[in-house]
């Protein structure tokens, strides 16, 4: 950071100086990794392209869809979510341990990590900042309708809330209910109404009307 | 450890404040950290266990205030110092100043396809038959060690019925502590809510974690 004019001291509050304090940080880490050989910066670009462009919410809306196509599917994500999900080709890391849960008229799932971040990454990309965060980590367990509320989800009194807090490695898929009014879609146009926070737990699959 | 991420029944954080149409990264260096903690996890110098314990061991007041990628960097700047990859100095330098620890391997571009794909399962086989069956009542233990559980403190001391047997699995409370994989069998256990928040409880609420055998005994 030689452009720096204001020496090399610890104190990056200055006014002028235009990196954050985390930019500082993580540039810095970058730089003496790249000079000892340990990281590839075109392997970090290839990360990152990865979860921005190929794996994301797009991959959980083709496995919700096609359990509410296929019977035998559904049945075998219920069975061995794991085999079910990488038979379309969704594998790898943070998916390896695969649960699928499904809604019913009855109970709605919730998926939660309290202690870290666990999240099914193969099959809904990276995390959002609000799953990570304390607040909704804090309060799905204790309070899961204030929070389904925060998200403008309102569930009868009577319908029964299973929270799965993700303590070990088993990663959670939230199979929402098939939405009325869609009888002949595709499984094209189903997925198109299964949106990341339905398979949370956090929202419901959108209505056909609501997608439009 | 009883630490800042058990955060699990607290109060007073606040609400939780999706964001519509949330970008995958804030800003550019999140790419780099996200990037950068995943390649040096392709080191093969510690595991998923170390780095959740490296996470959960900064400072209360540090953990709460940063966001996540901020918790991954400060955490792996503990575990490169750890293992021997760089030192503080290099970190203050922003540059190499010494070689330092080779790893087993370095991630190039090329191998981030397959790797990602690969993930890094964690079962394991264990030679003894679970010791609990779907359908029994069961109740977590009490204990608070200082070192890393996965076993959050709303759930110690609480009855349960076993819904599924999940297979085995690495122990994390041993692996964070290079002691070894000691796989054991992991049981979804559910509680209702009001064994878990007593008065005032919603009557609806059922809540499960994924419980390693050991953190378990019959009810």
């Amino acid at each position: 950071m030689s452009e720096h004019h204001h020496g090399h001291g610890h104190d990056h509050h200055h006014h002028d100086n235009h990196f954050t304090d985390m930019e500082a940080r993580v540039k810095a880490l970058e730089t003496v990794l790249t000079e000892k050989g340990l990281i590839d910066p075109a392997a970090i670009d290839a990360i990152v392209e990865t979860y921005e462009t190929k794996v994301g919410p797009r991959n959980g809306a083709r496995v919700v869809a096609k359990a509410w196509g296929d019977p035998e599917f559904a049945a075998w994500l219920k069975r061995d979510a794991t085999a079910a999900i990488a038979s379309l080709g969704f594998t790898g890391r943070q998916g390896e341990h695969m649960r699928a849960v499904f809604n019913t008229p009855d109970t709605h799932n919730l998926v939660v990590c309290t202690l870290c971040s666990c999240y099914p990454w193969a099959v809904l990309g990276l995390p959002p900042v609000w799953y990570k965060a304390p607040p909704y980590r804090s309060r799905a367990v204790i309070d899961p309708r204030g929070v389904l509320a925060e998200f403008g989800l309102e569930l009868s009194a009577e319908k029964k809330i299973r929270v799965w807090d993700s303590t070990a490695e088993l990663r959670y898929l939230v199979v929402p209910e098939r939405p009325d009014g869609t009888e002949d879609f595709s499984e094209e146009q189903l997925a198109e109404l299964v949106t990341r926070d339905s398979m949370i737990g956090t929202g419901l699959a959108l209505s056909p009307e609501a997608a439009r | 450890m009883n630490g800042p991420h058990d955060l699990g029944g607290q109060h007073g954080l606040g609400p939780v404040a999706p964001e519509t149409n949330e970008p995958y990264f804030h800003a550019e260096w999140e790419k780099r950290a996200l990037g950068v903690t995943l390649s040096c996890g392709a080191f093969g110098a510690w595991t998923i266990d170390e780095s959740r314990h490296a996470r959960e061991s900064l400072p209360p007041a540090t953990y709460l205030s940063a966001s996540y990628y901020e918790i991954w960097t400060r955490a792996l700047e503990t575990l490169l110092k750890r293992h021997g990859f760089l030192t503080q100095a290099e970190l203050d330098a922003g540059h190499m100043l010494e070689r330092g620890a080779e790893p087993k391997r370095v991630l190039k571009a090329d191998m981030v396809a397959g790797v990602l794909a690969k993930g890094g399962p964690c079962d394991r086989p264990v030679e003894t038959s679970p010791l609990f069956f779907a359908g029994e009542r069961v109740r977590t233990k009490n204990f608070n060690p200082e070192t890393h559980t996965r076993l959050p403190r709303y759930a110690r001391a609480k009855t349960g019925v076993v819904e599924a047997v999940q297979g085995s699995f690495v122990f994390p409370d041993d692996n964070a502590h290079g002691k070894g994989e000691n796989p054991q069998w992991v049981y979804t256990v559910v509680f209702d809510g009001g064994e878990i928040w007593g008065e005032g409880a919603d009557p609806t609420l059922t809540i499960s974690i994924d419980a390693w055998e050991s953190y378990l005994e019959h009810a």
